[in-house]
């Protein structure tokens, strides 16, 4: 009897949701697997740039409210050279987390070892140039770096360049950011502790970051990790699903967020590749640009904004964003629904609607496949929304949910695919981060990757354009040549854009400060002000 | 004692049910009906409708039918599959014996799960959700044969040495025949015991790959794929239960006719 007693009170306490009391100076949230690396130079998987984004300083910051930047270890810069070359003048006064001085040779150190090529870093990629800049160290305080070729939107790039010690291989925990690493249990968590020498105060001269440690706590299942945060065990969930969403919000007990229109977009394209094993005439109907506007002019957007994101999503009219104030092309708009529009467009290209099925003038049915991720309910419903509205032009769509290394493989090695759903995300603002895709010889020209010399005419044009603006350096020329880019791209429909998902978060109740951001890291790109209820842990 | 008949009944009430729920119920298990999306149960719909609109009662109507079907007739392939390896191994013994018994043992060694998840990326894209799932099935089977390999290799052992065996054996009847009118007859009770055995794992092992968004293709649902609605417990809905019922009764009828079975024969 006594026994049963025992057990029921467990599942009363476990029902009730309560869990282990929180220290009130450690914040929780998740990593969804464990970091591939703790060199911040090789940081690639967001696991890892977490952590880097968390425990390195850098020379500027990019304040992910108000777009603009900011001085962070650099009290000032100076862009000149037609773009070539940056100067720094380096903040005074400031020392690693075990008291050591900061000073211009820990920068040159820092960039040298960012741009060595047997590194092979994604954060100098975007720096796109071949060979590494000149470094010129003035003073203590001062340091100019040299590009070969003109870098458009250099400045911000060192948002992202970690700056570490000079001595790194003798004081690996010395940190110039707002935490170091304390501890790191493989498939559990990773701690880091507050750097109690960090350069920032507040207002009122207190020493930032406000709490003492973070917890980061390595789980994969994001249903297990809004679990957790609904039991009180984390205190901020980085992205949530629309559905998830609107139940909390439904329940009012956690302080949920919708930021507006994220820099993440859903889209479909058509296997393109002149390598991909498929029938000359289903090659034909996915070069063909009437096909794809017709295919895309059958899709409800809206409905998929409605029904699959409870409404937390906006029609995409391309890649850019409405997030992206800038380089948005704000002329153009989401292709509207309109299926005889889309019919009679095809009808132009000698395609038939014969008892409810399409025939392509070879007499060939239309039918393809689109193949897309599994266990993303969200993409499997847009799927199964694809196939209704394609229904309505007599296409047949085939949906298969592949496990992801199966899609990446299909996708990027061997080409065997007609269709595919995907999403992307853009990690920055600037255009130049999407030369990767843009570039008809690129691995990631996802709809014909790695061409030799571009296949059409509009992809050598947006092969030029690109590389142009990449090249300009004021912004209003840029933002045209991009604009064009943007403009054909919605003609021709290589990738047929379908919503922008709305950036959805949580913070604990306890949590202040809080600044969402619908860039990333959305929730804590301001961790160093974030605080837990009345919790000063700043010094003086 | 009168469980065990209800539980039959059951079987056969749900695969009959079940094959003629579309007409039945008078509603797609494709259409969808957006404005209509995660509406609470009605009249209109008794289960609701799931997040695209479509009828809930249609859709595990037809998912119990093609989960049922499907696992009866991929335990049928199993079977074949385990009669002839574990038949000729128990049979003929020796070197053959050896070799197919190593082959069960590797066979039941490997990981099914990344067996599956690897054949299933290897199938054509453009085959439709009935053959996929169809496929999915003949996998199980071709992946499913072995431990009842085992089980039907220890029965021929028995019978090939039991005495009527051996007696006919002396007598002078000719081996093909032994097989036929003495070895095969007795072997029947393994087989339908075996049957009604893998009818569960063959169910439950769709139910997983379902769960991984890896079953049949949209719209076709599976129990499997309607079991993904559980995932999150935040949004548990007490209709979003039917499917989970639908599964566990299966399975436990099929664990309570089996004995039934078995002691019949």
């Amino acid at each position: 009897m006594k026994r049963l007693v025992l057990l029921l009170s467990a599942i009363a306490i476990g029902g009730s949701g309560l869990a282990a009391p929180q220290p009130a100076d450690e914040l929780r949230f998740c990593l969804h697997g464990d970091p591939k690396t703790f060199d911040p130079f090789r940081a690639e998987d967001e696991n890892s740039d977490t952590v880097r984004y968390l425990t390195t300083g850098v020379l500027i910051r990019l304040d992910r409210v108000t777009e603009l930047l900011v001085p962070e270890l650099a009290t000032s810069w100076k862009v000149d050279m037609q773009g070539r070359r940056i100067t720094f003048q380096l903040r005074r006064g400031v020392v690693y987390s075990d008291g050591a001085p900061f000073g211009s040779a820990d920068v040159a150190y820092s960039l040298t070892r960012l741009f060595d090529p047997q590194l092979h870093s994604p954060i100098a990629e975007a720096f796109n140039n071949s060979t590494p800049p000149q470094i010129k160290v003035a003073s203590p305080e001062a340091i100019s770096i040299t590009f070969g070729v003109p870098v458009a939107g250099l400045e911000r790039l060192f948002d992202q360049v970690p700056i570490v010690s000079r001595d790194t291989d003798k004081r690996p925990s010395a940190t110039l950011g707002p935490f170091s690493i304390a501890a790191y249990k493989p498939g559990i968590d990773v701690l880091l502790e507050r750097n109690p020498k960090y350069f920032k105060l507040d207002r009122n001269g207190r020493r930032l970051p406000y709490v003492g440690r973070i917890r980061l706590i390595i789980q994969s299942s994001r249903d297990m990790e809004v679990l957790r945060y609904t039991r009180g065990e984390l205190d901020l969930v980085n992205s949530l699903d629309p559905d998830i969403f609107e139940e909390l919000s439904r329940r009012g007990s956690w302080p949920v967020l919708d930021a507006g229109p994220s820099l993440e977009s859903e889209m479909m394209w058509f296997n393109q590749s002149p390598k991909a094993a498929m029938p000359a005439y289903k090659r034909a109907w996915f070069a063909s640009q009437a096909f794809r506007q017709a295919v895309s002019e059958s899709i409800r957007r809206e409905d998929i904004c409605r029904v699959v994101y409870k409404g937390h999503a906006t029609p995409a009219a391309g890649v850019v964003s409405p997030a992206n104030r800038f380089w948005r092309n704000t002329a153009l708009k989401p292709r509207a629904h309109n299926v005889a529009a889309a019919r009679a467009r095809l009808e132009r290209e000698g395609f038939q609607l014969r008892a409810g099925a399409l025939y392509d003038r070879t007499g060939h049915p239309v039918e393809f496949s689109l193949i897309t991720n599994a266990g993303n309910q969200s993409r499997a419903r847009i799927a199964a929304m694809i196939q209704q509205d394609l229904q309505a032009l007599g296409v047949r769509v085939n949906v298969t949910t592949l496990d992801f290394p199966s899609l990446i493989e299909r996708i990027t090695r061997n080409l065997n695919y007609e269709a595919c759903l995907l999403g992307l995300t853009n990690v920055d603002l600037d255009p130049n981060a999407q030369m990767n895709v843009w570039i008809s010889s690129a691995a990631n020209h996802q709809w014909n990757p790695n061409q030799t010399s571009p296949a059409t005419q509009w992809e050598a044009e947006i092969d030029r354009l690109m590389r142009a603006q990449a090249a300009e350096l004021r912004p209003e020329e840029r933002k045209r040549l991009f604009d064009r880019v943007q403009q054909i791209v919605w003609e021709q429909e290589p990738f047929i854009y379908l919503v922008h998902k709305n950036s959805l978060m949580a913070f604990g109740p306890q949590i202040q400060n809080r600044a969402p951001s619908v860039l990333q890291p959305h929730t804590f790109w301001n961790i160093e002000f974030l605080q837990k209820n009345s919790v000063l842990r700043g010094s003086r | 004692m009168k469980i065990r008949p209800a539980s039959a009944a059951v079987v056969l009430a749900v695969i009959t049910l079940a094959l003629g729920a579309e007409l039945i119920i008078g509603k797609s298990y494709a259409e969808q009906h957006r404005d209509e999306a995660g509406a609470r149960p009605s009249r209109q719909h008794p289960l609701g409708t799931d997040d695209l609109g479509r009828d809930r009662l249609a859709r595990l109507a037809h998912a119990s039918s093609v989960s049922l079907v499907l696992a009866l007739a991929a335990s049928t392939g199993a079977l074949v599959l385990a009669g002839l390896v574990g038949g000729f191994a128990g049979y003929l013994g020796g070197a053959t014996d050896a070799v197919m018994s190593k082959a069960v043992d590797l066979m039941n060694s490997l990981p099914w799960l990344l067996l599956l998840l690897t054949a299933r990326a290897l199938l054509p894209l453009n085959a439709g959700p009935a053959e996929t799932l169809m496929i999915t099935y003949g996998l199980l089977a071709v992946l499913g044969w072995a431990s009842p390999a085992r089980v039907v290799r220890a029965g021929v052992m028995t019978l090939c040495n039991a005495d009527f065996v051996l007696r006919a054996r002396a007598q002078g009847c000719p081996e093909g025949r032994i097989l036929v009118r003495h070895v095969l007859p007795g072997l029947k009770p393994v087989f339908v015991a075996q049957f009604w055995t893998s009818i569960p794992v063959f169910i439950l092992a769709e139910a997983n790959l379902g769960l991984l968004g890896l079953s049949a293709g949209e719209p076709f649902p599976t129990w499997g794929s309607l079991l993904r609605e559980l995932q999150n417990p935040l949004l548990f809905r007490p209709e979003a239960f039917a499917p989970l019922a639908a599964v566990s009764l299966a399975l436990l009828c099929f664990k309570i006719v089996l004995p039934m079975e078995s002691a019949h024969l």
